[in-house]
C-alpha cells in the first residue's frame, strides 16, 4: 500500500529517533522555500521591484488582508505564523503531486505536530497580547461552570485540527493509488486535480481555523472587557 | 484460521456499512449548510466574503466527522488493534 520513494534510500537514524521521508520531505520544502525568498531578498527594492518582489509582495498582502479580517488590528503579530502555516501546508500538499514524493501531510506525526504548534499558539498569543491573568481568566467566562467544557475543547479541537488534515491528504493518496493499481495508468489523473483543489482547501481551512482559535481567545478578552 | 474468516468477513462488512451510514449524515448536514448559504447569498450579495468564509470553515467542521468516520474504517480494515489477541 505504500507507493515507491525516492528520499526513501536517504532515511537515518539520528541515535534512537528514525529521519524518515516524513521529516527528508519537510527539510526539502523548508530549504527550497527559505532559499527561494532568500534570493529574491537579496535584490529587493522599493524603487524598481523585481518581479518575484512584486509576487511576493502580493502574497504577504493577501495574508495580511484575509488575517485582518478574521482578527481586526491583530494582522501584525499574527501573519508570521499563520502565513507560515499557510504557505507550509499548502506547498507540503501539493508536493505529494511529484512522482515519487508523498505529502509530508499525509503522516499523523506532522499534523499532530502541526496541531500542537497552533495549541501552544494560542495560548502564546493570548498571553502576549492580553497578559496572564485575562487570559487565564477566559476559562472562567461566562461562567465558572463551564471550565470543564473549555479544557476538554481544547484537546477535542486540537486532535480534530490534525485528524482532518492527515485523513484528508492520506485517503487523497490512497484513493488514487486505489484507482491505479484497479483501472491503470492514466485514471487517476482526474482524482489528481480534485488534489489540488483538496490540497489548497485545506490548506487554507488549517490556517483559518488557527487563525478563529487564536482570534477567539482574544475577541473573548475583548468581548469580556467591553461587558464590565 | 475459522476465526481469522470471521474477522475477515466481519470488519469487511462493518467497515462498508460504518462508511455507508456515516458519510450519509455529514452529506445531510453539508447540503443544508450549503442551501443556506446560498439562500443568504441570494438575500445579501455584499456579505458574500464573510458568507464563503464561515460556510468554508464550517464545511471543513462538517467534513471532519466524515473523516473520522473514513479513518476508523482504515484502521478496523488495515491496522485492526484487536488481531493482536487473535495471532500468535
Amino acid at each position: 500500500m505504500d507507493k515507491p520513494e525516492v528520499l526513501a534510500g536517504l532515511a537515518f537514524n539520528l541515535g534512537p529517533v528514525h529521519v524518515g521521508t516524513t521529516v527528508l520531505t519537510t527539510w526539502l520544502l523548508m530549504a527550497a522555500m527559505a532559499g527561494a525568498a532568500w534570493v529574491v531578498r537579496r535584490q529587493l527594492s522599493a524603487s524598481a521591484p523585481s518581479r518575484p518582489q512584486i509576487a511576493l509582495e502580493a502574497v504577504v498582502v493577501a495574508l495580511r488582508v484575509a488575517i485582518e479580517a478574521a482578527a481586526p488590528g491583530r494582522g501584525a503579530p499574527l501573519l508570521p505564523f499563520i502565513g507560515t502555516l499557510w504557505i507550509f501546508i499548502a506547498a507540503a500538499n501539493l508536493i505529494g503531486l511529484l512522482p515519487g514524493l508523498r505529502s509530508p501531510t499525509a503522516d499523523l506525526s506532522l499534523t499532530v505536530a502541526l496541531a500542537a504548534l497552533v495549541f501552544v499558539s494560542v495560548h502564546w498569543f493570548g498571553i502576549r497580547l492580553e497578559g496572564l491573568t485575562a487570559h487565564l481568566r477566559h476559562y472562567l467566562y461566562p461562567n465558572p461552570i463551564l471550565l470543564p467544557f473549555h479544557l476538554m475543547g481544547e484537546v477535542t479541537r486540537t486532535l480534530a485540527l490534525s485528524v482532518r488534515l492527515f485523513g484528508n491528504m492520506m485517503s487523497l493518496e490512497m484513493a488514487a493509488f486505489l484507482v491505479l493499481l484497479v483501472a491503470g495508468v492514466v485514471a487517476p489523473v482526474p482524482l489528481l486535480f480534485l488534489h489540488i483543489v483538496e490540497a489548497l482547501v485545506q490548506a487554507y481551512i488549517f490556517g483559518m481555523l488557527a487563525l478563529i482559535y487564536i482570534a477567539g481567545g482574544l475577541q473573548s478578552h475583548e468581548l469580556r472587557k467591553g461587558y464590565r | 484460521m475459522k476465526e481469522m474468516t470471521w474477522v475477515v468477513l466481519l470488519s469487511t462488512l462493518g467497515g462498508l456499512a460504518t462508511i455507508a451510514v456515516g458519510v450519509i449524515f455529514p452529506a445531510l448536514a453539508m447540503g443544508r449548510a450549503l442551501t443556506q448559504a446560498l439562500d443568504a447569498l441570494a438575500r445579501q450579495p455584499e456579505a458574500e466574503r464573510t458568507i464563503t468564509r464561515t460556510l468554508f470553515i464550517g464545511l471543513a467542521m462538517l467534513e471532519s466527522l466524515a473523516i473520522y468516520v473514513l479513518v476508523i474504517v482504515l484502521i478496523v480494515l488495515f491496522r485492526n488493534p484487536l488481531l493482536a489477541y487473535l495471532l500468535p
